[in-house]
């Protein structure tokens, strides 16, 4: 009390004559109206650009959409070009990025989570992934061409091409189930621990089944992101037009990505439209495995609420 | 996890399984919900013990790939980085500002594709930072939480569409109205790739933030009104200094994506080393560097294949060295609030 006190002493006639004073609070009002504008426009430009970017592409690429351009080839001719093999080359990178990420994934996952306890050794993996989640996507490429296609000796393959994107797409995958099982009530695992299970016997029996929503939903979100990269499949795949669908994990490839940059690339203006129909066969799939991803996330979290 | 121990497979409790399988009933009233399968519980201790051994290695093994990639990483781009400069002094390689190496006389000064790379990412940066801080201000602090829950997953859309279908719509659709503003502007030039990248990266700003913002408590905020501020002294002055460290991470994490960002650029800003600030010029960024050879026929093994290699570990070390500064701020200017 005695503080306030001594600022009531220390307060002249004159300032509080000055404090007492009605402020303008006039241009308080116009600079708050002023930013608010400014706030609001933020958010729109942010809003029209999507739109903006969206409706471009619809118009410039729905007039080249038809089923002759899925099932086509590449062709130095707009007309008659489609995408049957890099949408063939996609559907088998994404096959097996999701057979190589899932099992390290989530295992990188469960062990982090349910195992490994914390160690020095457990802060340093989960600070190394997040480091690895920053590396541009273009470094990967480096590392897949070096490392698969010339020192493994895979070639431009499928499989090299798998392989990269799933280093690419590991850190994602890991952050999604580690938050998936970590979900998971410990009132469960403790329930199964006291029942004399092993720990992976509760893992096994508890942990996953509970986990699988929110894993899957991740795992899909990681795929969609992988399906989109271009820059580390230009580096493995280099620039191929190619005639064919890839039979086997040795074969040459390409993706709709790469192929959209093939096209955006020529001059002609006739390939400006059918790489706009590549994306947006490409953002249907995208939107598909997002919506996926969603749906799965809000059926089993509504399940657990019940 | 206080539960864990990971250097000691044995569990505490599963001396005896045949006590799961043969235990007395539950007394009435109570469910019985055995989790476990009687095969798993009747499974005999040693072939269990053997199980849980090899699921412990195999995901420790898994565990060790994330591990594995970052020293590979690191090896691969030294290794071939090394040879490069034996061949050519890294202090050439780092201060010299002519980028020529496809054609003679050769020149490795790597300088005209760093500031191709900064000055897209800078107007990225500049466009990322003024709509994203303030749409995060607008979702935080002023809309209600309908609108927010609404905006804030289109904002999001934005960050998941691929850059290849940007550096479409930066050289389709915003280079021809920048031309039809600045008519000497030449097709492929730094302002479009940077303004559409600003678009690409402006959610991360926003959502990162407005995390950040929302978790300023409620009672700074009615402290400033209860002195008389108003919604935007409030925002400024006490929501935005409260949430800088988050604020600021975002912003770095923001132009690391955008540092390595490579289809825009590849597509939008041009094939050209060039060391200008003049973004209506065509520059070359490291990124797009790096393709314009792999997707060309250098043979492998030459010294212009190499470089790709030396500006890959130049980029990685800028990305690293951004995401490090950005961990230490966040440590150092974190205020934890109850």
């Amino acid at each position: 009390m005695r503080s306030i006190g001594q600022i009531t002493r220390q307060i002249t006639r004159e300032e509080a004559r000055r404090i007492a004073r009605p402020r303008k609070v006039g241009h308080k009002v116009w600079r708050d109206n002023f930013f608010l504008g400014m706030f609001i426009a933020a958010v729109l430009i942010g809003v029209a650009g999507l739109m903006t970017l969206l409706v471009d592409t619809l118009m410039d690429g729905v007039p080249w959409l038809g089923w002759s351009f899925i099932s086509s080839y590449a062709s130095r001719k707009p007309e008659l070009a489609g995408i049957l093999a890099p949408l063939a080359g996609t559907a088998w990178v994404m096959v097996m990025t999701a057979m190589f990420t899932i099992p390290v994934g989530v295992g990188t996952a469960i062990f982090l989570e349910e195992f490994a306890g914390r160690h020095w050794y457990t802060r340093v993996i989960q600070l190394n992934i997040s480091n690895l989640a920053g590396v541009p996507s273009i470094i990967y490429g480096l590392l897949g061409l070096s490392l698969f296609v010339f020192s493994l000796h895979m070639g431009r393959s499928v499989v090299a091409g798998a392989l990269t994107l799933t280093l690419l797409v590991l850190p994602i995958v890991i952050i999604a189930s580690q938050e998936a099982i970590r979900a998971v009530p410990s009132s469960y695992k403790d329930a199964a621990l006291a029942m004399g299970a092993t720990r992976w016997q509760m893992v096994k029996t508890i942990v996953l089944p509970e986990a699988v929503p929110g894993i899957m939903s991740g795992v899909i979100l990681a795929l969609s992101r992988a399906i989109g990269e271009s820059a580390p499949i230009l580096m493995i795949s280099s620039l191929v037009f190619l005639t064919f669908v890839p039979t086997d994990p040795g074969s040459r490839f390409s993706v709709l990505p790469l192929q959209i940059y093939t096209w955006v690339a020529q001059p002609q203006p006739g390939f400006r439209g059918i790489a706009a129909a590549g994306i947006i066969v490409l953002l249907i799939m995208l939107l598909a495995m997002n919506a996926l991803a969603i749906w799965i996330r809000l059926k089993y979290q509504r399940r657990r609420e019940e | 996890m206080s539960l864990a121990s990971s250097d000691d497979p044995k569990e505490p409790m599963a001396d005896s399984p045949t006590e799961i399988a043969s235990s007395p009933a539950p007394p009435p009233g109570r469910v019985a919900t055995n989790a476990f399968p009687a095969s798993a519980a009747a499974k005999r201790p040693r072939f269990r013990k053997i199980e849980e051994w090899m699921v412990i290695w195999s995901l420790r093994a898994a565990a060790s790939v994330s591990i594995i990639t970052t020293i590979g990483i690191v090896i691969v781009l030294l290794r071939e980085s090394l040879v490069f400069f034996a061949d050519i002094p890294i202090w050439e390689f780092l201060s010299g500002t002519k980028w020529t190496p496809n054609f003679k006389p050769q020149n490795f000064g790597v300088l005209p594709l760093v500031g191709g790379t900064l000055l897209v990412a800078g107007i990225a940066g500049l466009v990322s930072l003024g709509l994203g801080l303030g749409a995060a201000i607008f979702l935080s602090e002023y809309a209600p939480e309908r609108l927010r829950k609404t905006l804030k997953p289109i904002l999001e859309v934005l960050a998941g569409i691929p850059t290849v279908v940007y550096g479409y719509f930066a050289l389709t659709f915003v280079t021809p109205i920048l031309r039809s503003i600045f008519p000497d502007v030449i097709i492929f030039n730094a302002l479009s790739a940077g303004l559409v990248m600003g678009l690409m990266i402006m959610p991360m700003v926003s959502t990162l933030s407005e995390d950040a913002m929302v978790s300023v408590p409620r009672s700074l905020r009615d402290a400033a009104y209860a002195l008389g501020s108003t919604k935007f002294e409030v925002s400024t002055k006490v929501v935005i200094p409260a949430a800088l460290s988050g604020i600021v991470a975002s912003f770095i994490l923001a132009i690391s994506r955008a540092i390595g960002e490579t289809m825009i650029v590849t597509i939008a800003a041009g094939a050209t080393p060039n060391l200008t600030w003049n973004p209506l010029e065509s520059v070359q960024a490291m990124t797009a560097f790096i393709v314009q050879v792999a997707q060309g026929e250098t043979p492998q093994g030459s010294l212009e294949f190499k470089t790709i290699f030396a500006v890959g570990l130049l980029l990685f070390v800028m990305t690293l060295i951004m995401s490090i500064f950005g961990r230490w701020f966040v440590g150092r200017f974190r205020q934890e609030y109850e």
